[in-house]
């Protein structure tokens, strides 16, 4: 694994990736790329594969087709190691989906002693530091389902990143939260952004993508349709369908119109 | 306006007949009058001085102590929980093998619960203890009667608990497994550190139902032929019974046999409200 790091390559490539659940063909082939350091947001309309292309980057999803690179290695490569692959994706989901089992403290430490065979006193160091890190040391003995919902995300985002992860995805980490508590969780995202760490974001959060990306990704249909600086996709998007997206997304009480029409476009695709 | 119109309106609702909860109390109310004329007319009916002389005769209860517990009790529930053991194994392997992706385990799987929980527990006691040794003259099984009993016992719950286990994996939310998979876990690590403890949690109860199944199925233990110190709670009831022309050993050995799973009842009861604490 270590050498491929010396690679001068993007931290994250995919390659005409395409993938069908069925009959129904979610991605048309997608090709990205993603250099280390670089914050990248994923927006488009539901149902037009983004969260998709996020779980195929870690191979939660297989691609029907495509390569996925990450670190150099490829991922799509049927000998690859993916569980040590995986060891350096942190990944951040919609529904947080901490283990209910066990304390917050175990959250963070059983994958480290599992996974990377740390031993007990650095495993609970790496765990009492990432915790520090999103501000949740006083739940450290707690059970996840004392917590808040974006208490919960942020033991999410702090167990991946006790893993020691070179990059890290996040699926909708804000969708389910309660309004008043998205703030934190941005917080934390915001933290990790300008302390350069490679992050892959799928999220509705405009202010977010405009303030934290570096780059947009607008998708709709299973293809990328935008791909540029916050400020071209979102500020000036050269596209209808980007411009229709967050026209509805700006002003939501004006989607409710068009809503039938869109959706017959978006199957005709 | 609204102060003339709600007594009136109110008065029009409860005018006919009884209400919903006069007529509630009153139907519960014949319920119990039935249920204490039964009862009544049971006791009344029986005739217990012929009932205390064949079941509740003190002297021969008292005779039957301490070797009831020590010997028959010890045996009853050492057979149990070394059977419950192989059960608890062999329920959770075939239960992976059904919820495999390889076709041929799946199968096999599938088979072994029909065959095991179609049979009555009677037929493979007496499979174990005739056809084994006869299909493999000259083996014995490690630990003679309680190894037997371990196996058979085990054979038969392990039918039941594979389906149990089945459900209570299937029952763990997709997004641990995936959670698990995204830090690096290998499906097999994920799956007995994270989604298997889980499982326990939510099958609990229909486990304790299968321990107690099998602390009663242990009484077949006496197919596979015991000796006198092999005896458990059934045999060696039925053996005084049988000696004292008495069914008093018979009542004993029955409280014996709750004497456990009473108290089981609490102890699960407890455990299941302390996980549901650190869940919920």
């Amino acid at each position: 694994m270590s050498e491929s790091l010396l690679k001068a390559g993007p931290e994250i490539e995919v390659r005409g990736l395409h993938k069908s659940f069925g009959d129904n063909e979610v991605l048309r082939g997608i090709d990205l790329e993603i250099n280390q350091g670089e914050v990248v947001c994923v927006i488009g309309p539901s149902g037009s594969g983004k969260s998709t292309l996020l779980r195929c980057v870690n191979l939660l999803e297989e691609p029907t087709k495509g390569q996925v690179f990450v670190g150099g290695t490829e991922l799509t490569d049927p000998d690859v190691d993916i569980d040590a692959a995986r060891r350096g994706i942190g990944m951040v989901f919609q529904q947080f989906n901490l283990f209910p089992h066990l304390t917050v403290t175990e959250n963070l430490t059983l994958p480290q002693r599992r996974v990377l065979k740390r031993n007990k006193a650095s495993a609970a160091k790496a765990a009492a530091e990432n915790l520090e890190r999103v501000g949740l040391s006083e739940k450290a003995t707690a059970y996840p389902a004392s917590l808040s919902g974006g208490q919960q995300q942020r033991v999410a985002i702090a167990r991946a990143l006790a893993m020691g992860p070179e990059v890290m995805l996040f699926d909708e980490p804000t969708s389910a939260l309660d309004p008043e508590l998205v703030g934190d969780v941005l917080a934390v995202m915001r933290m990790l952004a300008n302390e350069g760490m490679t992050m892959m974001v799928v999220t509705h959060e405009m202010t977010f993508a405009r303030e934290v990306a570096d780059r947009v990704v607008f998708m709709d249909g299973g293809v990328i349709v935008e791909d540029g600086t916050p400020d071209q996709v979102i500020g000036n998007p050269q596209h209808e369908r980007t411009r229709h997206f967050l026209s509805r997304l700006l002003d939501p009480a004006m989607a409710d119109v068009e809503e039938e029409t869109s959706d017959q476009v978006g199957k005709g695709d | 306006m609204s102060d003339a119109d709600v007594p009136l309106r109110s008065k029009q609702l409860k005018k006919k007949g009884l209400t919903r909860r006069q007529k509630r109390s009153l139907s519960r109310g014949i319920q119990y009058v039935v249920f204490v004329a039964a009862v009544v007319a049971f006791a009344v009916a029986a005739d217990w001085d012929r009932l205390k002389n064949q079941f509740a005769q003190w002297e021969i209860a008292r005779e039957m102590f301490p070797d009831v517990i020590t010997l028959a009790l010890k045996n009853t529930v050492l057979y149990t929980v070394s059977g419950f053991v192989f059960a608890l194994v062999l329920g959770l392997v075939v239960a992976l093998m059904r919820l495999s992706s390889v076709a041929p385990y799946r199968w096999v799987a599938g088979v072994y619960i029909e065959i095991f929980r179609g049979l009555p527990a009677l037929l493979i006691f007496i499979f174990i203890g005739v056809a084994v040794p006869l299909a493999f003259p000259g083996t014995e099984i490690v630990g003679g009667t309680y190894g037997k009993a371990a196996i058979a016992l085990g054979l038969v719950g392990a039918a039941y608990l594979a389906e149990t286990f089945r459900a209570g994996i299937q029952a763990v939310p997709k997004g641990q497994m995936e959670a698990a998979r995204s830090l690096g876990f290998s499906p097999a690590r994920a799956m007995i550190s994270i989604i298997i403890p889980q499982a326990f949690r939510i099958i609990l109860p229909p486990l304790t139902n299968e321990f107690v199944i099998l602390f009663k199925d242990s009484s077949l233990v006496l197919l596979l032929g015991v000796t006198l110190e092999e005896r458990e709670l059934a045999k060696f009831g039925r053996d005084l019974a049988s000696t004292t022309a008495n069914s008093t050993p018979i009542l004993v050995a029955g409280l014996c046999y709750l004497l456990v799973t009473i108290p089981l009842g609490f102890v699960v009861r407890r455990m299941e409200a302390k996980a549901q604490e650190a869940v919920k």
